[in-house]
């Protein structure tokens, strides 16, 4: 996989992961052509896509695309599969996640996605394993929040 | 859980994000960022240190501004800072904020490595996930240098937490993509590979997308994956839905990791051992049989996943190519998929079966699906499955179906989306031509194209029509009549005003017998549209019309009134000006005959030469000496007709098969690089690209006239003849502009060896240090092969264009094969003489992909060309082809066998050549590698 993009139905980039080096500005412009042609399309039509020399995978969620980009050879109906395992992990942690979820907790975002994928490449496909070292990690951060409790009401 | 996950929350950020949210327009947005920046850039410059809490929050907004889509030129540090805290939580936002905003600045690298080394040698399997996260997101050079050695070693000790290895596996990938002369498996293969036994599936699933990464570069190193592979692909297929827990997904086992072994096992020929080779077709076949069962599971999840892998095990199959039962078996699945309620079913099945259609076993069976995939052409709703509808139709036309799928393709043209008509229409005239059994079919397939997607039709594909009907005689009268009656509409495309300018200022006189189409009626119609087009297709249009004035005498004074006109003799347009004044000209002093002469028919295009070369030929130059007709005849019908369907007559029938490999071209008008070959190249490249001096030098191996050189100002044509070891060439130089060439010269060297003794050249006469713009000068060369060589001469040429030195270097194509005297022998003397030749030194042997289709009479037509006899029931294999000959140089002669050997499955060529001069073997296998 190259990239995955979650962006809203009102064109909102939500999460952007890249897994090959480009610039910032040849990101922003693969973003914006990407969310034109993706919501441009139709409900019933099909899932994939040709563009540029790759094939773009995409289903939406309630308010939000997923879309991922893969080469020439790599399976499209998997990574379909991909996009679900991951709405179904972040479903699992939020508790019926919504897009407001992963607005405000972007990063928790970003680490549940490096769990489960890296560097494009499926890393644990078990729900459990990857939530249970999300957990793991969260446990090791109320551990030392409790250390110095101070520490959560500070004020911005 | 979730509310855990919550209430670690930074409330600053928090309240920032609603902020944001709450902005009513992008101008508040923007005030609201930039008064946090300077919030936290006043905070990290402040006097009081921050602690690791406050860092940790501004870090994170300034992640928050960056996603926005805002730059971020401050923070680095303290991300860096945040990497060294023994927080967690801190530590993992630093290492966030680095994966997001790589900096380059080298100090910054340099201490991230250096946290991530402390996070790596930490032992604590957490914190070593983190490092390893961040290299993988990363994936910089500078990460490579520093951990490329490392990686390896916890990707295999035995100690390393499973989470850590999956990670590690990753990682290595990622930096393997990036640099991969830094990662060095070496002493870990043997290990890494049999990372495919673990008993973890989730280390599976991560080492083995590395494993098909180092096997796709370096196959023979990992081989051995290849049993391990269907060993442990066998297990996930036949274990029962339950038996892998969470890694079963909707009743699925393993999905993931099933498809990856699949994709694993594509990076190589089928199994060679028996064993290996029969658990795999087992396993397919149980695959197979798994489509057919009732699924376990309504959810779309459920078959999403199991078809996956049907496809992926469905691309195996076509890899392999060679088990026709799994072929047809995979086609017959895809054809139930075509009329799936899934759309993206249907999608992914059209284009599976374009890959089958490509297979001899299971060609016919694709081709039953037409009617379906005909009906998804016209009723999908989805553009991008109607696009794969078209390319399948494509990949299934053969002769059988070509009408039917080429008249679906025209009349879904008509309503096709733009984004897709010019490569439908391209499409279309590559199929028109390669399967046109009757050419009136074909000159009324290419009419309907300019009329229906005119702005679709590329030069190439007008020029290809004009080029075809003036070398078959039988079709002439019959496009002068369609193109007459399509130019009738009342508004027609400008590409058919050309085609129907150049046909009937050709042809026009078949059809001048009836009235409603009598010469008058003919002119009238054309320029009818004159005033309506361009000035190239004006500048055709009257061309036309001299040819008019040729064809029908009755026809001259009208035209003369319109040349006479001031629109065109004063035309502001150089060209058209010209042109009315040179034919009003022509056509007031010149007698009937010398008209007659002047503009008669034009003649056939000869294959592979440009107009310009062809008429040279047809004049044969003063200083053309006599050469032997027998052997010139025999070498041109061996280049020339492809197929041995030439005639006796002057004029030549090009055969249908020979031109679908594109043995011809060089559109009629203008003379672009005839070396730019078929037309199936020609058309998709977007531009006729200039092949360097090199690739020329490629085309004349098999042939001995072309053109060898063309730029915007220079064309250089070559004819040459061979005997026995003496050559001679004539070089015909071309000024194509109007300009003229001062001190034009030419010198022809012989580097190194080639020199001394290998070649003896020179030049026969000189040439006038003059060219006038338009005019050619031709020069010979006489060549003496002494003893076999492989350099070629070196052609340099100097001249003055406009004041600017133009200085040239080409290579002559002179090759050893030229030297060849083909030598007929039967069965058993050929076999007994390959024998004689079985010093390991004397054969040379490639082994090439295909590089154009695998034509038998192209492939015969080039190995004529080659000089050597083609030896006909000899080799046992009807598909292989034999050759022999002897070269002949002043020293000795040098006896060589060839056998070439095609795969069509594969696609792929064994060329073997036997001489007894082991340098000619070599050489001659090089020369020829390059020609199929």
């Amino acid at each position: 996989m190259q990239f995955m993009l979650l962006f809203s139905r009102q064109g909102k980039l939500r999460l952007q992961k890249w897994y090959v080096p480009l610039s910032d500005k040849e990101k922003k412009k693969i973003t914006r052509e990407l969310v034109q042609t993706v919501l441009a399309r139709k409900p019933k039509m099909c899932s994939f896509l040709e563009w540029r020399d790759l094939k773009i995978v995409y289903k939406r969620y309630a308010s939000l695309y997923f879309c991922c980009a893969i080469e020439d050879q790599d399976n499209e109906l998997i990574t379909l599969e991909i996009i679900h395992r991951y709405v179904e992990l972040l479903d699992k942690y939020f508790g019926s996640v919504c897009e407001l979820d992963i607005i405000f907790n972007f990063e928790k975002a970003y680490f549940i996605l490096d769990e489960f994928l890296l560097g494009g490449e499926a890393q644990e496909t078990s729900k459990k394993n990857v939530l249970k070292a999300i957990e793991q990690a969260d446990l090791l951060q109320e551990n030392f929040s409790s250390q110095s409790p101070h520490n959560c009401l500070s004020t911005p | 859980m979730p509310a855990v996950s919550k209430g670690d929350g930074m409330r600053g950020l928090a309240v920032f994000i609603s902020d944001i949210r709450n902005c009513k327009s992008k101008e508040a947005e923007i005030k609201r960022i930039n008064k946090e920046l300077a919030n936290i850039r006043s905070k990290f410059k402040g006097d009081k240190a921050l602690d690791g809490y406050s860092k940790k929050k501004y870090v994170c907004k300034l992640l928050f501004i960056f996603l926005l889509g805002h730059d971020i030129d401050f923070g680095h540090m303290e991300a860096v800072n945040l990497l060294s805290s023994n927080k967690y939580t801190e530590k993992q936002i630093g290492y966030l904020f680095i994966s997001v905003l790589v900096n380059s600045n080298s100090e910054l690298i340099r201490l991230i490595n250096n946290a991530i080394k402390n996070d790596l040698s930490s032992r604590n399997p957490t914190f070593m996930c983190l490092a390893l996260h961040c290299i993988a997101n990363v994936g910089s050079r500078e990460m490579a240098e520093a951990f490329a050695g490392e990686i390896p070693r916890i990707l295999v000790a035995g100690d390393t937490m499973d989470s850590v290895k999956q990670s590690a596996a990753l990682c290595l990938l990622r930096l393997y993509k990036t640099s991969p002369d830094l990662v060095l498996m070496g002493e870990w293969t043997s290990r890494v590979v049999h990372l495919l036994n673990d008993q973890h599936m989730g280390v599976v699933t991560a080492a083995i997308s590395l494993i098909t990464c180092l096997s796709q570069k370096n196959p023979d190193e990992f081989k051995t994956c290849v049993s391990l592979a269907v060993s442990r692909l066998s297990r996930i297929v036949s274990s029962a839905s339950t038996d892998l827990q969470d890694y079963t997904y909707y009743f699925v086992p393993a999905p993931w990791l099933s498809c990856k072994l699949l994709r694993l096992l594509q990076c190589y020929p089928p199994p060679e051992d028996g064993a290996v080779k029969g658990r795999l077709v087992e396993c397919l076949e149980t695959i197979l049989n798994k489509a057919q069962e009732p699924p376990k599971s309504k959810k779309v999840q459920h078959s999403n996943a199991k078809n996956a892998i049907l496809f992926e095990a469905i691309s195996l199959i076509i890899h392999y190519d060679s088990e026709p039962n799994l072929l047809v078996r995979a086609c017959n699945q895809l054809g139930q998929f075509l009329q799936h309620r899934e759309t993206n079913l249907r999608y992914l099945a059209l284009e599976s079966m374009c890959t089958l259609a490509s297979s001899e076993f299971s060609h016919e069976a694709v081709k039953t699906h037409i009617e379906t995939v005909i009906n998804a052409l016209k009723t999908e709703r989805d553009v991008s499955v109607r696009q794969r509808a078209a390319d399948l139709l494509y990949a299934m036309c053969d002769r059988s179906n070509a009408k039917q799928i080429v008249a679906e393709m025209l009349s879904y043209l008509e309503t096709a989306d733009y984004s897709i008509r010019e490569e439908m229409v391209l499409k279309v005239a590559i199929l028109a031509e390669k399967y046109a059994v009757d050419y009136s079919w074909y000159v009324d397939t290419i009419l309907n194209l300019i009329r229906i997607a005119g702005d679709y039709v590329s030069e190439e594909v007008w020029y290809r029509v004009i080029q075809i009907v003036i070398n078959r005689d039988d079709v002439q009268g019959y496009a002068a009549k369609t193109v007459f009656e399509a130019l009738q509409a009342p508004a027609c495309h400008e590409n058919m005003v050309k085609v129907g300018g150049y046909i009937l200022g050709e042809f026009g006189n078949l059809i001048a017998g009836d009235p409603r189409s009598s010469p008058l009626v003919q002119f009238n119609l054309l320029h009818s549209k004159f005033h309506l087009c361009s000035v190239p297709t004006r500048a055709l249009l009257l061309s036309a019309y001299i040819k008019f004035i040729n064809l029908f005498p009755e026809t001259k004074s009208t035209i003369q009134e319109v040349l006479r006109s001031d629109s065109q003799i004063r035309n502001s347009d150089v060209e058209l000006q010209q042109r009315a004044v040179e034919y009003l000209k022509l056509s007031s002093i010149a007698s009937t005959d010398v008209l007659a002469t002047v503009l008669e028919e034009m003649p056939p295009f000869p294959e592979r030469e440009s107009s310009i070369l062809a008429k040279l030929k047809k004049k044969k130059g003063p200083g053309a000496v006599s050469v032997n007709e027998l052997e010139e005849g025999k070498r041109e019908g061996g280049e020339l007709n492809g197929g041995g369907e030439r005639g006796g007559d002057s004029s030549s029938t090009p055969s249908p098969s020979a031109d679908l490999l594109g043995l011809r071209a060089g559109p009629p008008v203008t003379a672009a690089a005839p070396s730019a070959g078929s037309l199936l190249v020609d058309v998709f490249s977007e531009a006729v690209k200039q092949p360097s001096p090199t690739a020329f030098l490629r085309l004349f191996v098999c042939k001995n006239n072309g053109v060898l050189f063309e730029n915007q100002l220079l064309q250089i044509g070559i004819k040459s003849e061979y005997r026995q070891n003496l050559g001679r060439m004539y070089l015909f130089y071309g000024n194509k502009t109007s300009v003229q060439f001062v001190t034009f010269t030419t010198t022809v060297t012989c580097p190194g060896e080639l020199q001394s003794h290998i070649l003896h050249i020179h030049t026969w006469n000189s040439l006038e240090p003059l060219i006038e713009g338009g005019a050619q000068v031709q020069q010979v060369i006489n060549i003496e092969c002494l003893t076999d060589f492989s350099d070629a001469p070196l052609l340099n040429i100097k001249f003055r264009y406009g004041g600017a030195l133009q200085n040239l270097t080409l290579k002559l194509p002179v090759t050893i094969n030229k030297f060849f005297q083909p030598t007929e022998m039967a069965s058993h003397d050929f076999f007994q003489r390959w024998k004689q030749l079985s010093l390991p030194q004397q054969e040379a042997q490639k082994i090439f992909k295909a590089n154009h289709a695998m034509d038998t009479e192209v492939l015969k037509a080039k190995l004529l060309g080659l000089g050597m006899a083609l030896l006909e029931n000899v080799d046992p294999n009807p598909e292989n082809f034999v050759c022999a000959g002897v070269i002949q140089t002043k020293a000795q002669q040098v006896g060589s066998l060839l056998r070439l050997e095609p795969n069509a499955q594969a696609q792929m060529y064994r060329l073997t050549v036997r001489s007894s001069k082991d340098t000619v073997s070599k050489r001659l296998c090089e020369l020829l590698a390059e020609q199929f």
